[in-house]
Protein backbone atom coordinates (compact mmCIF):
# COMPACT_ATOMS: atom_id res chain seq x y z
CA UNK A 1 0.00 0.00 0.00
CA UNK A 2 1.90 3.35 -0.64
CA UNK A 3 2.44 5.63 1.99
CA UNK A 4 1.99 3.11 3.98
CA UNK A 5 4.54 3.77 6.91
CA UNK A 6 4.04 7.68 6.35
CA UNK A 7 2.08 9.89 9.26
CA UNK A 8 -1.56 10.17 9.04
CA UNK A 9 -2.79 11.13 5.82
CA UNK A 10 0.79 11.32 4.21
CA UNK A 11 1.05 10.15 0.24
CA UNK A 12 -2.29 10.53 0.39
CA UNK A 13 -2.86 14.01 -2.33
CA UNK A 14 -6.56 13.50 -3.51
CA UNK A 15 -9.78 11.87 -1.99
CA UNK A 16 -11.97 11.00 -4.14
CA UNK A 17 -15.57 10.56 -2.13
CA UNK A 18 -18.44 9.20 -4.36
CA UNK A 19 -21.99 10.08 -3.40
CA UNK A 20 -22.88 13.57 -1.65
CA UNK A 21 -25.44 13.04 0.45
CA UNK A 22 -25.59 12.58 4.53
CA UNK A 23 -22.44 10.29 4.40
CA UNK A 24 -20.30 11.50 1.52
CA UNK A 25 -20.46 15.66 3.23
CA UNK A 26 -19.67 14.01 6.37
CA UNK A 27 -16.35 12.71 5.03
CA UNK A 28 -15.41 15.14 2.98
CA UNK A 29 -16.30 17.95 6.59
CA UNK A 30 -14.15 15.58 8.62
CA UNK A 31 -11.09 15.42 5.84
CA UNK A 32 -10.77 19.30 6.67
CA UNK A 33 -11.69 18.91 10.18
CA UNK A 34 -8.22 16.57 10.35
CA UNK A 35 -6.48 19.04 8.34
CA UNK A 36 -6.72 17.10 5.41
CA UNK A 37 -5.16 19.66 3.15
CA UNK A 38 -4.90 17.89 -0.13
CA UNK A 39 -7.49 18.14 -2.87
CA UNK A 40 -11.31 16.69 -2.22
CA UNK A 41 -13.12 15.16 -5.19
CA UNK A 42 -16.83 15.09 -4.19
CA UNK A 43 -19.64 13.07 -6.80
CA UNK A 44 -22.87 13.09 -6.31
CA UNK A 45 -25.54 12.18 -9.14
CA UNK A 46 -28.45 14.24 -8.09
CA UNK A 47 -28.15 18.09 -9.16
CA UNK A 48 -29.42 19.10 -5.44
CA UNK A 49 -26.93 20.21 -3.28
CA UNK A 50 -26.45 18.03 -0.54
CA UNK A 51 -29.66 17.34 1.56
CA UNK A 52 -31.28 15.11 4.13
CA UNK A 53 -33.95 12.59 3.96
CA UNK A 54 -35.72 12.42 6.75
CA UNK A 55 -38.00 15.01 6.45
CA UNK A 56 -39.31 14.01 2.84
CA UNK A 57 -41.80 11.20 4.56
CA UNK A 58 -42.53 13.84 7.05
CA UNK A 59 -42.01 18.03 7.11
CA UNK A 60 -41.87 17.65 3.04
CA UNK A 61 -45.12 15.39 2.48
CA UNK A 62 -47.07 17.22 4.63
CA UNK A 63 -46.39 20.73 3.17
CA UNK A 64 -45.11 21.91 6.70
CA UNK A 65 -41.50 22.96 4.95
CA UNK A 66 -40.33 23.52 1.66
CA UNK A 67 -37.38 22.19 -0.08
CA UNK A 68 -35.12 24.87 1.39
CA UNK A 69 -35.17 23.86 4.72
CA UNK A 70 -33.62 20.68 3.53
CA UNK A 71 -30.45 21.65 2.37
CA UNK A 72 -27.45 19.97 4.80
CA UNK A 73 -25.09 23.05 5.25
CA UNK A 74 -25.66 26.52 4.04
CA UNK A 75 -23.71 27.16 0.58
CA UNK A 76 -21.02 29.40 2.77
CA UNK A 77 -20.15 26.21 5.00
CA UNK A 78 -19.86 24.04 1.66
CA UNK A 79 -17.90 26.78 0.17
CA UNK A 80 -15.51 26.75 3.01
CA UNK A 81 -14.55 23.08 2.27
CA UNK A 82 -12.81 24.22 -0.85
CA UNK A 83 -14.23 20.82 -2.47
CA UNK A 84 -14.06 20.00 -6.34
CA UNK A 85 -17.60 19.43 -5.91
CA UNK A 86 -19.02 17.43 -9.18
CA UNK A 87 -22.82 17.65 -9.05
CA UNK A 88 -25.13 15.48 -11.71
CA UNK A 89 -21.84 13.66 -11.87
CA UNK A 90 -22.61 9.70 -11.79
CA UNK A 91 -19.56 7.34 -10.84
CA UNK A 92 -19.83 4.84 -13.71
CA UNK A 93 -16.50 2.17 -13.02
CA UNK A 94 -13.74 1.69 -10.59
CA UNK A 95 -10.46 0.28 -11.43
CA UNK A 96 -8.44 -0.56 -8.29
CA UNK A 97 -5.06 -1.31 -9.73
CA UNK A 98 -4.41 2.44 -11.42
CA UNK A 99 -6.83 3.86 -8.44
CA UNK A 100 -9.18 5.65 -11.12
CA UNK A 101 -12.87 6.66 -10.88
CA UNK A 102 -14.50 6.16 -13.75
CA UNK A 103 -17.16 9.28 -14.91
CA UNK A 104 -18.92 8.48 -17.76
CA UNK A 105 -16.58 10.05 -20.29
CA UNK A 106 -14.24 11.25 -17.97
CA UNK A 107 -12.24 9.59 -14.77
CA UNK A 108 -10.97 11.28 -12.05
CA UNK A 109 -7.64 9.45 -9.92
CA UNK A 110 -7.35 9.08 -6.43
CA UNK A 111 -4.70 8.46 -3.76
CA UNK A 112 -8.01 7.24 -1.17
CA UNK A 113 -11.47 6.79 -2.12
CA UNK A 114 -14.39 6.83 0.10
CA UNK A 115 -17.96 4.94 -1.12
CA UNK A 116 -21.06 6.08 0.08
CA UNK A 117 -23.38 5.88 -2.96
CA UNK A 118 -26.53 4.95 -0.55
CA UNK A 119 -29.38 2.90 -1.34
CA UNK A 120 -32.00 3.18 -4.40
CA UNK A 121 -35.85 2.13 -3.87
CA UNK A 122 -37.17 -1.35 -4.61
CA UNK A 123 -39.72 -1.31 -7.24
CA UNK A 124 -42.48 -4.18 -8.53
CA UNK A 125 -43.61 -4.68 -11.67
CA UNK A 126 -46.30 -2.36 -13.10
CA UNK A 127 -46.41 0.73 -14.10
CA UNK A 128 -48.10 3.89 -11.90
CA UNK A 129 -46.42 3.65 -8.13
CA UNK A 130 -44.11 6.46 -6.55
CA UNK A 131 -41.79 5.72 -4.65
CA UNK A 132 -39.93 7.61 -2.04
CA UNK A 133 -35.94 8.33 -2.05
CA UNK A 134 -35.47 11.70 -3.27
CA UNK A 135 -36.77 15.25 -3.24
CA UNK A 136 -38.12 14.76 -6.55
CA UNK A 137 -40.30 11.38 -5.65
CA UNK A 138 -41.24 13.50 -2.35
CA UNK A 139 -42.81 16.05 -4.33
CA UNK A 140 -44.39 14.41 -6.93
CA UNK A 141 -45.90 12.51 -4.18
CA UNK A 142 -47.25 15.14 -1.87
CA UNK A 143 -48.71 16.72 -5.38
CA UNK A 144 -51.04 13.72 -5.65
CA UNK A 145 -52.21 14.09 -1.42
CA UNK A 146 -55.26 16.05 -1.60
CA UNK A 147 -58.11 15.35 0.64
CA UNK A 148 -60.60 11.98 -0.27
CA UNK A 149 -58.12 10.89 -2.60
CA UNK A 150 -57.33 7.10 -2.51
CA UNK A 151 -53.73 5.34 -1.42
CA UNK A 152 -52.20 2.37 -1.17
CA UNK A 153 -49.09 2.05 0.34
CA UNK A 154 -47.53 -1.15 -0.18
CA UNK A 155 -44.71 -2.21 2.72
CA UNK A 156 -45.35 -1.29 6.36
CA UNK A 157 -41.94 -0.14 7.17
CA UNK A 158 -40.69 2.84 8.54
CA UNK A 159 -40.80 4.73 5.33
CA UNK A 160 -44.33 3.22 4.16
CA UNK A 161 -45.73 3.25 7.92
CA UNK A 162 -44.60 7.31 8.57
CA UNK A 163 -46.64 7.98 4.45
CA UNK A 164 -49.68 6.65 5.39
CA UNK A 165 -49.53 8.79 8.59
CA UNK A 166 -48.63 11.85 6.75
CA UNK A 167 -51.02 11.25 3.76
CA UNK A 168 -54.11 9.91 6.60
CA UNK A 169 -53.37 13.78 8.39
CA UNK A 170 -53.93 15.45 4.71
CA UNK A 171 -57.48 13.19 4.61
CA UNK A 172 -56.93 11.08 2.71
CA UNK A 173 -58.40 7.34 2.31
CA UNK A 174 -55.48 5.20 3.30
CA UNK A 175 -54.91 1.51 3.15
CA UNK A 176 -51.24 -0.03 4.12
CA UNK A 177 -50.69 -3.65 2.47
CA UNK A 178 -47.52 -5.95 4.05
CA UNK A 179 -47.03 -9.49 3.61
CA UNK A 180 -46.13 -10.30 7.10
CA UNK A 181 -48.61 -11.03 9.66
CA UNK A 182 -47.34 -8.35 11.79
CA UNK A 183 -45.94 -5.06 10.45
CA UNK A 184 -42.22 -4.25 11.28
CA UNK A 185 -42.18 -7.48 13.51
CA UNK A 186 -38.28 -8.38 11.62
CA UNK A 187 -37.28 -5.48 13.13
CA UNK A 188 -38.91 -4.36 16.18
CA UNK A 189 -40.79 -7.55 17.46
CA UNK A 190 -43.74 -8.78 17.61
CA UNK A 191 -45.45 -7.45 19.99
CA UNK A 192 -43.99 -3.74 18.92
CA UNK A 193 -45.43 -4.08 15.46
CA UNK A 194 -48.69 -4.97 16.72
CA UNK A 195 -49.13 -1.40 18.57
CA UNK A 196 -47.91 -0.22 15.59
CA UNK A 197 -50.07 -1.34 13.19
CA UNK A 198 -52.85 -0.47 15.82
CA UNK A 199 -52.20 3.11 16.31
CA UNK A 200 -52.87 2.85 12.19
CA UNK A 201 -56.19 1.05 12.59
CA UNK A 202 -57.12 4.03 15.11
CA UNK A 203 -56.41 6.71 13.04
CA UNK A 204 -58.52 5.16 10.34
CA UNK A 205 -55.87 3.19 7.75
CA UNK A 206 -56.94 0.22 6.38
CA UNK A 207 -54.18 -1.98 7.65
CA UNK A 208 -54.20 -5.36 5.94
CA UNK A 209 -51.38 -8.20 6.41
CA UNK A 210 -50.72 -11.41 5.16
CA UNK A 211 -51.22 -10.02 1.37
CA UNK A 212 -48.74 -9.64 -1.74
CA UNK A 213 -48.74 -7.05 -3.53
CA UNK A 214 -47.99 -8.73 -7.12
CA UNK A 215 -48.07 -5.81 -9.50
CA UNK A 216 -49.24 -1.87 -9.68
CA UNK A 217 -50.80 0.09 -12.35
CA UNK A 218 -52.19 3.86 -12.57
CA UNK A 219 -55.60 2.60 -10.89
CA UNK A 220 -54.51 0.46 -7.81
CA UNK A 221 -52.83 -2.88 -7.10
CA UNK A 222 -52.58 -6.37 -8.15
CA UNK A 223 -52.72 -9.02 -5.39
CA UNK A 224 -51.22 -12.10 -5.45
CA UNK A 225 -54.92 -14.25 -4.41
CA UNK A 226 -56.21 -12.33 -7.67
CA UNK A 227 -57.78 -9.13 -5.90
CA UNK A 228 -57.17 -6.03 -7.59
CA UNK A 229 -57.29 -2.86 -4.84
CA UNK A 230 -58.38 0.11 -6.48
CA UNK A 231 -56.55 3.20 -5.50
CA UNK A 232 -56.17 6.84 -6.91
CA UNK A 233 -52.05 6.55 -6.24
CA UNK A 234 -49.57 3.94 -5.15
CA UNK A 235 -46.76 4.27 -2.77
CA UNK A 236 -44.56 1.22 -3.28
CA UNK A 237 -42.07 1.05 0.04
CA UNK A 238 -40.69 -2.14 -0.09
CA UNK A 239 -36.83 -1.92 1.07
CA UNK A 240 -34.02 -0.60 -1.15
CA UNK A 241 -30.96 -2.09 -2.78
CA UNK A 242 -27.47 -0.64 -2.29
CA UNK A 243 -26.22 1.36 -5.27
CA UNK A 244 -23.15 -0.60 -6.09
CA UNK A 245 -23.81 -1.52 -9.76
CA UNK A 246 -20.71 0.71 -10.51
CA UNK A 247 -18.32 -1.23 -8.57
CA UNK A 248 -19.48 -4.41 -10.28
CA UNK A 249 -16.03 -6.15 -11.59
CA UNK A 250 -13.86 -4.16 -9.81
CA UNK A 251 -12.93 -6.60 -7.53
CA UNK A 252 -14.48 -5.01 -4.39
CA UNK A 253 -16.25 -7.76 -2.51
CA UNK A 254 -20.35 -7.08 -3.05
CA UNK A 255 -22.84 -8.65 -0.57
CA UNK A 256 -26.14 -6.50 -0.42
CA UNK A 257 -23.86 -3.66 0.27
CA UNK A 258 -20.19 -3.07 -0.39
CA UNK A 259 -18.42 -5.32 2.26
CA UNK A 260 -16.09 -3.62 4.82
CA UNK A 261 -13.94 -4.65 7.48
CA UNK A 262 -14.28 -3.14 11.17
CA UNK A 263 -12.56 -0.42 10.14
CA UNK A 264 -15.11 0.97 7.35
CA UNK A 265 -12.18 -0.23 4.98
CA UNK A 266 -13.55 -2.08 1.56
CA UNK A 267 -9.68 -2.32 0.28
CA UNK A 268 -6.33 -0.35 1.19
CA UNK A 269 -7.44 3.11 0.58
CA UNK A 270 -10.76 2.35 -0.35
CA UNK A 271 -13.90 2.95 2.90
CA UNK A 272 -17.62 2.69 2.52
CA UNK A 273 -20.01 4.67 4.67
CA UNK A 274 -23.55 5.07 5.01
CA UNK A 275 -26.56 3.15 3.60
CA UNK A 276 -24.18 1.44 0.96
CA UNK A 277 -22.03 -0.48 3.65
CA UNK A 278 -21.79 -3.38 5.20
CA UNK A 279 -19.47 -3.84 7.69
CA UNK A 280 -18.32 -5.29 10.76
CA UNK A 281 -19.69 -3.92 13.93
CA UNK A 282 -17.02 -5.33 16.56
CA UNK A 283 -19.76 -3.97 19.51
CA UNK A 284 -22.50 -6.60 17.84
CA UNK A 285 -20.05 -9.23 16.52
CA UNK A 286 -21.90 -9.09 13.44
CA UNK A 287 -22.10 -7.86 9.73
CA UNK A 288 -24.51 -5.08 9.49
CA UNK A 289 -25.83 -2.27 6.69
CA UNK A 290 -27.88 -0.22 8.70
CA UNK A 291 -29.99 2.63 6.77
CA UNK A 292 -30.14 4.53 9.48
CA UNK A 293 -29.35 8.84 9.13
CA UNK A 294 -27.12 9.24 12.36
CA UNK A 295 -24.96 6.28 11.01
CA UNK A 296 -24.59 7.95 7.61
CA UNK A 297 -22.91 10.81 9.49
CA UNK A 298 -20.69 8.53 12.15
CA UNK A 299 -19.85 6.28 9.27
CA UNK A 300 -18.81 8.69 7.41
CA UNK A 301 -16.69 10.46 9.88
CA UNK A 302 -15.36 6.79 10.96
CA UNK A 303 -14.29 6.36 7.29
CA UNK A 304 -12.67 9.41 6.38
CA UNK A 305 -10.55 9.45 9.67
CA UNK A 306 -9.18 5.68 9.49
CA UNK A 307 -8.00 6.87 5.41
CA UNK A 308 -5.87 9.56 6.96
CA UNK A 309 -4.42 7.42 10.25
CA UNK A 310 -3.89 4.47 8.20
CA UNK A 311 -1.84 1.66 10.57
CA UNK A 312 -3.58 3.99 13.52
CA UNK A 313 -7.05 3.28 11.91
CA UNK A 314 -10.16 2.49 14.99
CA UNK A 315 -12.35 0.15 14.77
CA UNK A 316 -15.75 1.63 14.25
CA UNK A 317 -18.09 0.09 16.99
CA UNK A 318 -21.14 2.17 17.10
CA UNK A 319 -25.05 1.38 18.37
CA UNK A 320 -27.45 2.01 16.04
CA UNK A 321 -29.52 4.51 16.17
CA UNK A 322 -32.77 5.53 14.57
CA UNK A 323 -36.26 7.23 15.04
CA UNK A 324 -39.34 7.16 13.21
CA UNK A 325 -42.15 9.93 14.07
CA UNK A 326 -45.91 8.61 13.33
CA UNK A 327 -49.06 10.66 14.36
CA UNK A 328 -47.01 12.77 16.29
CA UNK A 329 -45.42 9.49 17.96
CA UNK A 330 -41.99 9.33 18.72
CA UNK A 331 -40.11 5.95 18.20
CA UNK A 332 -36.43 5.73 19.28
CA UNK A 333 -34.70 2.56 19.00
CA UNK A 334 -30.88 2.45 20.19
CA UNK A 335 -28.51 -1.18 19.23
CA UNK A 336 -29.46 -3.87 16.83
CA UNK A 337 -32.14 -5.11 17.04
CA UNK A 338 -32.53 -6.93 14.12
CA UNK A 339 -32.69 -11.22 14.67
CA UNK A 340 -33.36 -10.47 18.59
CA UNK A 341 -34.42 -13.49 20.39
CA UNK A 342 -36.71 -11.93 23.05
CA UNK A 343 -37.94 -8.65 23.99
CA UNK A 344 -39.56 -7.44 26.75
CA UNK A 345 -41.24 -4.10 27.90
CA UNK A 346 -39.51 -2.71 30.80
CA UNK A 347 -41.24 0.71 31.17
CA UNK A 348 -44.53 1.95 30.80
CA UNK A 349 -46.79 -0.44 29.06
CA UNK A 350 -47.90 -1.29 25.60
CA UNK A 351 -51.60 -0.43 25.80
CA UNK A 352 -50.99 3.53 27.24
CA UNK A 353 -48.54 3.49 23.93
CA UNK A 354 -45.68 5.03 26.36
CA UNK A 355 -42.96 2.17 26.84
CA UNK A 356 -39.55 1.52 26.41
CA UNK A 357 -38.94 -2.39 25.08
CA UNK A 358 -35.65 -4.28 25.70
CA UNK A 359 -34.00 -6.55 22.95
CA UNK A 360 -31.94 -9.76 23.97
CA UNK A 361 -30.04 -11.93 21.69
CA UNK A 362 -27.98 -14.62 23.02
CA UNK A 363 -27.68 -13.51 26.82
CA UNK A 364 -26.53 -10.17 26.06
CA UNK A 365 -28.95 -6.84 25.94
CA UNK A 366 -28.52 -5.84 22.06
CA UNK A 367 -31.17 -2.81 21.97
CA UNK A 368 -33.89 -0.87 23.31
CA UNK A 369 -36.57 0.88 22.32
CA UNK A 370 -39.16 3.86 23.20
CA UNK A 371 -42.53 5.02 21.97
CA UNK A 372 -43.89 8.04 23.37
CA UNK A 373 -41.52 8.51 26.07
CA UNK A 374 -39.38 11.05 27.27
CA UNK A 375 -36.28 10.63 25.17
CA UNK A 376 -33.99 10.72 28.01
CA UNK A 377 -35.03 8.22 29.73
CA UNK A 378 -33.24 5.79 27.29
CA UNK A 379 -29.83 6.91 27.82
CA UNK A 380 -28.82 4.77 30.48
CA UNK A 381 -30.30 1.38 28.74
CA UNK A 382 -28.24 3.33 25.97
CA UNK A 383 -25.39 3.16 27.60
CA UNK A 384 -25.78 -0.26 28.61
CA UNK A 385 -26.12 -1.54 25.19
CA UNK A 386 -22.91 0.24 24.56
CA UNK A 387 -21.38 -1.30 27.33
CA UNK A 388 -22.48 -4.69 26.00
CA UNK A 389 -23.98 -5.55 29.14
CA UNK A 390 -25.71 -9.06 30.24
CA UNK A 391 -29.12 -9.62 30.05
CA UNK A 392 -29.27 -10.44 33.38
CA UNK A 393 -27.46 -7.79 34.68
CA UNK A 394 -29.84 -5.06 32.26
CA UNK A 395 -32.80 -6.17 34.96
CA UNK A 396 -31.52 -3.54 37.58
CA UNK A 397 -32.02 -0.91 35.17
CA UNK A 398 -35.98 -1.95 35.13
CA UNK A 399 -38.44 0.02 36.61
CA UNK A 400 -41.55 -1.08 36.88
CA UNK B 1 -11.53 33.97 15.59
CA UNK B 2 -14.32 32.85 18.03
CA UNK B 3 -17.14 30.70 17.88
CA UNK B 4 -20.88 31.10 18.27
CA UNK B 5 -23.62 27.72 18.41
CA UNK B 6 -26.95 28.63 16.19
CA UNK B 7 -29.58 26.04 16.56
CA UNK B 8 -32.32 25.68 14.49
CA UNK B 9 -34.98 23.82 17.22
CA UNK B 10 -38.06 23.42 15.37
CA UNK B 11 -35.44 20.67 13.08
CA UNK B 12 -34.42 19.11 16.03
CA UNK B 13 -35.61 15.51 16.26
CA UNK B 14 -34.58 14.81 20.12
CA UNK B 15 -31.71 12.22 18.92
CA UNK B 16 -29.26 13.43 21.74
CA UNK B 17 -26.10 12.87 19.88
CA UNK B 18 -25.39 15.99 20.85
CA UNK B 19 -24.86 15.62 24.23
CA UNK B 20 -23.56 12.88 23.97
CA UNK B 21 -20.30 14.55 22.39
CA UNK B 22 -20.59 17.72 23.62
CA UNK B 23 -21.94 17.32 27.15
CA UNK B 24 -20.96 20.89 28.31
CA UNK B 25 -22.69 22.70 25.53
CA UNK B 26 -25.74 20.70 25.15
CA UNK B 27 -28.56 19.09 27.26
CA UNK B 28 -31.85 17.54 26.38
CA UNK B 29 -35.64 18.71 27.38
CA UNK B 30 -36.81 16.57 30.00
CA UNK B 31 -39.93 16.21 28.67
CA UNK B 32 -39.79 16.04 24.47
CA UNK B 33 -35.90 15.55 24.30
CA UNK B 34 -35.49 18.55 22.01
CA UNK B 35 -31.95 19.61 22.92
CA UNK B 36 -30.99 22.93 24.30
CA UNK B 37 -27.75 24.95 24.08
CA UNK B 38 -26.39 25.31 27.05
CA UNK B 39 -23.22 27.48 26.09
CA UNK B 40 -23.71 29.17 22.45
CA UNK B 41 -19.97 31.02 22.64
CA UNK B 42 -17.80 27.90 23.44
CA UNK B 43 -14.16 28.57 24.76
CA UNK B 44 -11.37 27.85 22.11
CA UNK B 45 -10.74 24.06 23.83
CA UNK B 46 -14.26 23.52 23.32
CA UNK B 47 -14.68 24.17 20.11
CA UNK B 48 -13.75 20.44 18.28
CA UNK B 49 -16.39 19.33 20.41
CA UNK B 50 -18.56 21.70 19.06
CA UNK B 51 -17.88 20.92 15.66
CA UNK B 52 -18.19 17.02 16.48
CA UNK B 53 -21.73 18.03 17.57
CA UNK B 54 -22.32 20.24 14.35
CA UNK B 55 -21.31 17.11 12.27
CA UNK B 56 -23.14 14.18 13.97
CA UNK B 57 -26.35 15.89 14.42
CA UNK B 58 -28.68 14.04 12.45
CA UNK B 59 -31.20 16.86 11.71
CA UNK B 60 -28.92 19.35 10.69
CA UNK B 61 -29.89 21.54 13.34
CA UNK B 62 -26.73 22.62 14.80
CA UNK B 63 -25.05 25.45 12.58
CA UNK B 64 -21.28 27.43 13.78
CA UNK B 65 -20.58 30.73 12.66
CA UNK B 66 -17.36 31.54 12.75
CA UNK B 67 -16.87 35.34 13.64
C1 LIG C 1 -38.06 9.26 3.04
C2 LIG C 1 -36.99 8.82 4.00
C3 LIG C 1 -37.17 8.96 5.37
C4 LIG C 1 -36.19 8.57 6.28
N1 LIG C 1 -36.40 8.73 7.61
C5 LIG C 1 -35.46 8.36 8.49
C6 LIG C 1 -35.65 8.52 9.89
O1 LIG C 1 -36.70 8.99 10.33
N2 LIG C 1 -34.67 8.13 10.74
C7 LIG C 1 -33.51 7.60 10.28
O2 LIG C 1 -32.63 7.26 11.08
N3 LIG C 1 -33.26 7.44 8.96
C8 LIG C 1 -34.22 7.80 8.05
N4 LIG C 1 -33.99 7.64 6.70
C9 LIG C 1 -32.72 7.05 6.26
C10 LIG C 1 -31.63 8.11 6.03
O3 LIG C 1 -32.13 9.17 5.28
C11 LIG C 1 -30.46 7.47 5.31
O4 LIG C 1 -29.89 6.54 6.19
C12 LIG C 1 -29.39 8.46 4.87
O5 LIG C 1 -29.89 9.36 3.95
C13 LIG C 1 -28.21 7.72 4.25
O6 LIG C 1 -27.28 8.61 3.75
P1 LIG C 1 -26.20 8.15 2.67
O7 LIG C 1 -25.38 9.36 2.42
O8 LIG C 1 -25.56 6.90 3.10
O9 LIG C 1 -27.04 7.74 1.37
P2 LIG C 1 -27.98 8.65 0.38
O10 LIG C 1 -28.65 9.67 1.23
O11 LIG C 1 -28.76 7.66 -0.34
O12 LIG C 1 -26.93 9.35 -0.53
C14 LIG C 1 -26.24 8.69 -1.55
C15 LIG C 1 -26.06 9.63 -2.72
O13 LIG C 1 -25.19 9.00 -3.66
C16 LIG C 1 -25.69 9.23 -4.96
N5 LIG C 1 -25.20 8.17 -5.87
C17 LIG C 1 -25.66 6.91 -5.98
N6 LIG C 1 -24.98 6.23 -6.92
C18 LIG C 1 -24.05 7.10 -7.42
C19 LIG C 1 -23.04 6.99 -8.41
N7 LIG C 1 -22.82 5.86 -9.07
N8 LIG C 1 -22.28 8.09 -8.67
C20 LIG C 1 -22.49 9.25 -7.98
N9 LIG C 1 -23.43 9.39 -7.03
C21 LIG C 1 -24.20 8.33 -6.75
C22 LIG C 1 -27.18 9.22 -4.78
O14 LIG C 1 -27.81 9.87 -5.87
C23 LIG C 1 -27.34 9.94 -3.45
O15 LIG C 1 -27.46 11.32 -3.65
C24 LIG C 1 -34.98 8.01 5.78
C25 LIG C 1 -34.79 7.85 4.39
C26 LIG C 1 -35.78 8.25 3.51
C27 LIG C 1 -35.57 8.07 2.02
S1 LIG D 1 -28.13 15.98 17.87
FE1 LIG D 1 -29.38 17.44 16.72
S2 LIG D 1 -31.36 16.48 16.58
FE2 LIG D 1 -30.27 15.44 18.21
S3 LIG D 1 -30.85 16.49 20.11
FE3 LIG D 1 -28.98 17.43 19.37
S4 LIG D 1 -29.67 19.13 18.11
FE4 LIG D 1 -31.45 17.82 18.40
Amino acid sequence: MPGGGDPPGGGVNRIVVVGACAAGLSAAEALRREKFGGKIVLVGEEIDAPYDRPPLSKQILASQWEAERLALRPAEQIAALELDLRLGVRATGLDLASRTVLLGDSSVEYDGLIVATGVRPRRLPGSGAHVLRTLADALALRERLKPGRRLAVVGAGFLGAESASVARQLGCEVTLLEPAPVPLAQAVGVPVGEVLAQVHRDQGVCVRTGVTVTSTSPTGVQLGDGEFVTADEVLVAVGSQPNTGWLEGSGLELDDGLVCDEFSAAAPGVYGAGDVARWHNPLFGVTMRVEHRTNAAEQGMAAARNLLRGSDARPFAPVPYFWSDQYGLKIQAHGYLRGHDAVEIVDGDLESRRFMAAYRTGDRLTGVLSLGMPPKAIRPWRQAVAAGTAWSVSETLTTR
Amino acid sequence: MSLKVEFDEPKCVAAGQCVMVAPDLFDQRDEDGVAIVLDDSPSPDQYDEAREAAAVCPAAAIRLVEG
